[in-house]
């Protein structure tokens, strides 16, 4: 008993009641006729999908610059490298990573600029962060139509210009991690390996990073900057590291994203991506500033999982489609229940 | 005193926060028309006191007081500082609480403006009545002839020069009509020299006029000049009531800082004092609260290094501007390097560390677990505690080499605690301050700045960290500087002590000096008397 009310308290009741509601939609599921080997398919691709996004708001928290809602940021940093990529031509392997190579630069330097705006806003990042994305999506769709992007399968077909709203990525890279080492048993259950590895490379390259000098640094920096500053670690510095490790993270997320949905979504797509990766992260148990991987892959898991399994429950319910209703209701009540839930820590 | 029942007696009055006592048995009385200098230092029990006298409901809160105040021989208790001004008592406050877009008179009148009816009222009640400028400016003025000093009553706060707002506030607490007893809480603190004569008249002014007061000062020479009688606090007791007659500033101080402890002068044989290893030469520090002027001082390798003084002089500054803490200027010299200022990591670099006066603030990481506390500032700076992976390509937490060095200071401070991976906000005031020191320790430092190391722990606790300081300064030679309001601390450690006045150093004295030297130089008579005898 003692046990198990440690556990309670360790893993935080509403994980546990979120977790029971899941399960209990996995039973719910082939009495009403949704099947649950599709359903388990569903929930691991959107995990995989969504995870390396949650992951990246991690280095931000830890350094106290809060939940990064400027996610759009990254975002778009990985579109200039998709885009460009397919625009070099490159496509299969060397396509993914070549929008990963090209990405980078472009996340590193707009991380930069981002830090430096938010080491002069201390206090107010998160709203802050929030327009910074806000303003970033709609300069970019200025941009995506004015770049000089050539490529037919990518601009406006009637005007030879101008980048389309989705791009498919069916001959370059679409699927190419999805379909790697992949399992396939049946017609409707798939496993996507080798998505899932990347996600589990990544989340173990930042749990390392978290374990290095300038990680403890950055983890002390968020607990609190006077005790950093006092032990002659630069409070600015850490966080600008902070917003750019973000903003990579990001840039990676959206490609390995757009691999797996199988398109990229350029003009408004990334506005709003930031708030389920909040949810997420924040349903996984992290609090303002302070994360673990075991938050964000819980607290993924769990957020799609409900996100997957609700809509396609309550329609079978209720026939009638209502799933994208649905989806957007729970979506955001989610992250309206973990804005709520998020812990504070002490000062 | 011609008055058999004095205006004001308070009988054995005892105060305790959390078990921790800071009043006991304190009796004195204050005669009608009579002033009272009541001195002592720093968490002498002053401010207790008065907040005692004067019901705020922190007293009530922490849960009452033991003793009686009686108010014209009556017994009286007040609730909250209402019922003191109802009973005639008025307080001005070390800092001004006046509103600054108000002119003189309406702060003066603040709530107790006169009015003036209108026909609304008849409809609306006397709600709708107007201030009658008038009355209270005429009342404004009497209470400023009363001060006997020169105000104008039509002009802004905010454009006053500080002399006049502290008058303004003086003159607002005798604007009330049944005002008997008047307590200044360091009146002069903020006053010029010229200024603070002036405020001495107007309160001897008053006195004729029959207000008792209660004078609390730091400032000695003013004590003696104005009070009728004196009061001096030390550790929560009356150790003198005296009339003021034939005082001198020299007797107040040694009262003031004399205990029966005698101060212990740590052995000199076996250690190994050498030159000069630290030169402040013309220090400032902008720290809010305890700005530093002009600090020349010169510290010695392996010596313990005190530094004393009264709050708010400047002794905390120093060492937080030498870590670059706070903007300073002015030349550091260390080991014969110059320091650069305003670089923490250059001075943690060079072999310095610092346990901070702010324990919780900037000591300590309070959610992280005790080994990053500890060892979190010789990772940053000497590259401690990390394993090299992949041929050095990647360097990681080494989390057996931080538990080992905690589990070491663990033993060796005799922290409780439940491990290394406890948390530090968990910990009692006394533990947190031994990681705070075992972190500065962890650094392996030449010379250690320790601010405020006993401030807010218990006494167990204090002589274990008096001790620690003491077996590494012998251990390891490390020369270490103490900042701390306490002198009998400072005496019973230090090979010499520095006192601080007013940002800069008063003098160094041998900790068995006089105690009453120690006093004049915190209390900034040290330097009166010399200017005096130069004239």
């Amino acid at each position: 008993m003692q046990k198990l009310k440690e556990f309670v308290t360790d893993f935080g009741l509403p994980r546990i009641i979120i977790f029971f509601f899941l399960i209990g939609l996995f039973v719910a599921a082939p009495f009403v006729g949704v099947r649950i080997d599709t359903s388990i398919s569903d929930v691991l691709n959107r995990f995989g999908q969504n995870a390396i996004l949650v992951l990246a708001l991690v280095p931000m928290v830890q350094s106290g610059c809060g939940l990064n809602f400027g996610l759009p940021v990254g975002i778009i940093a990985g579109l200039l490298g998709g885009t460009l990529a397919m625009q070099l031509g490159l496509s299969g392997w060397l396509g993914f990573a070549g929008a990963l190579a090209i990405s980078m630069p472009f996340a590193i330097l707009m991380g930069w600029l981002y830090g430096q705006l938010l080491n002069r806003v201390k206090g107010d990042e998160m709203t802050i962060a929030m327009y910074v994305g806000f303003s970033m999506v709609t300069f970019f769709s200025i941009l995506w139509l004015l770049l000089p992007y050539s490529n037919p399968t990518m601009v406006w077909g009637y005007a030879g210009q101008g980048l389309r709203t989705t791009i498919t990525l069916d001959n370059y890279w679409g699927q190419i991690l999805n379909n790697f080492l992949s399992v396939r048993i049946g017609e409707s259950f798939f496993i996507p390996t080798g998505m899932i590895l990347f996600v589990l490379l990544c989340a173990l390259i930042v749990y390392l990073f978290f374990r290095s000098k300038t990680g403890t640094a950055m983890t002390a920096v968020g607990s609190n900057p006077d005790f950093a500053r006092a032990g002659g670690v630069s409070v600015d510095k850490m966080r600008t590291i902070s917003v750019i490790v973000s903003t990579m993270l990001g840039a990676i997320g959206i490609l390995v994203y757009q691999q797996s949905y199988g398109f990229i979504q350029l003009y408004q797509g990334p506005l709003y991506m930031a708030f389920p990766a909040v949810a997420a992260l924040l349903i996984g148990g992290a609090s303002v500033n302070k994360a673990s991987m075991v938050n964000v892959l819980v607290g993924t898991l769990l957020f799609q999982g409900i996100l997957t399994m609700t809509p396609s429950v309550i329609n079978s319910v209720l026939k009638t489609d209502m799933s994208e209703v649905l989806r957007i209701v729970l979506s955001n009540g989610m992250i309206l229940y973990a804005l709520t839930r998020k812990t504070k820590v002490s000062k | 005193m011609p008055n058999d029942t004095p205006l004001l007696s308070l009988e054995g009055i005892s105060k305790d926060f959390y078990g921790n006592s800071v009043l006991a048995d304190v009796s004195f009385s204050v005669g009608k028309g009579q002033i009272v200098g009541l001195v002592g230092e720093n968490g002498a029990g002053k401010t207790t006191l008065m907040r005692i006298l004067f019901g705020m409901p922190v007293i009530a809160e922490t849960g009452g007081f033991g003793g009686s105040i009686k108010l014209d021989g009556q017994e009286v208790f007040f609730k909250s500082p209402f019922d003191a001004l109802d009973a005639g008592i008025g307080m001005v406050h070390q800092e001004f609480s006046l509103i600054p877009g108000f002119s003189t008179t309406e702060n003066i009148a603040l709530n107790r403006e006169a009015m003036k009816a209108n026909f609304a009222c008849d409809i609306f009640g006397d709600r709708m009545s107007v201030l009658d400028r008038v009355t209270m400016r005429g009342r404004a003025e009497k209470a400023i002839k009363r001060l006997g000093v020169k105000l104008d009553p039509d002009m802004l706060v905010s454009e006053m020069p500080v002399g006049h707002k502290q008058f303004t506030e003086i003159a607002r607490e005798i604007n009330r009509e049944n005002v008997k007893l008047l307590v200044l809480d360091e009146p002069t603190a903020v006053l010029t020299e010229s200024e603070a004569e002036i405020l001495l008249k107007s309160l001897r002014h008053l006195a004729d006029q029959g207000i008792s007061i209660i004078f609390i000062s730091h400032r000695l020479h003013e004590v003696t000049t104005l009070a009728d009688s004196i009061v001096v606090l030390r550790d929560g007791l009356v150790v003198k009531d005296t009339p003021a007659k034939g005082v001198s500033v020299r007797d107040i101080a040694s009262w003031m800082v004399g205990r029966s402890v005698e101060a212990k002068r740590t052995d000199r044989s076996g250690r190994d004092i050498g030159d000069e290893i630290l030169v402040f030469d013309k220090l400032w520090v902008d720290m809010p609260g305890e700005t530093v002027k002009d600090v020349n001082l010169s510290v010695r390798k392996g010596e313990i290094l005190g530094i004393g003084g009264l709050a708010g002089q400047g002794k905390l500054g120093i060492p937080n501007g030498v870590m670059g803490l706070y903007p300073a200027g002015g030349s550091v010299r260390f080991k014969g390097k110059d320091v650069p200022l305003n670089d923490p990591r250059r001075a943690l670099e060079l072999g310095m560390a610092f346990v901070s006066e702010d324990r919780r603030g900037v000591g300590l990481l309070l959610d992280e677990p005790l080994d990053w506390n500890i060892g979190f500032t010789a990772m940053q700076i000497r590259g401690d505690y990390l394993r090299s992976y992949l041929g050095g390509l990647v360097k990681l937490r080494d989390e057996e080499a931080l538990k080992k060095l905690s589990q070491e200071y663990i033993e060796l401070l005799s922290i409780k605690c439940t491990g290394a991976k406890q948390r530090a906000k968990e910990l009692s005031g006394g533990n947190q301050q031994k990681i705070c020191l075992a972190k500065a320790f962890a650094l392996k430092p030449t010379l250690l700045f320790v601010s405020e190391p006993t401030r807010g722990i218990d006494v167990g606790a204090k002589e274990l960290v008096l001790q620690s300081l003491r077996h590494y300064n012998r251990d390891f030679g490390t020369t270490i500087v103490m900042v701390s309001s306490e002198l009998e601390e400072l005496r019973s450690i230090c090979d010499r002590v520095a006192i601080v006045d007013e940002g800069s150093i008063a003098g160094i004295l041998l900790p068995d000096a006089d105690i009453s030297d120690f006093g004049l130089l915190m209390a900034g008579e040290a330097r009166k008397e010399a200017a005096d005898a130069k004239a």
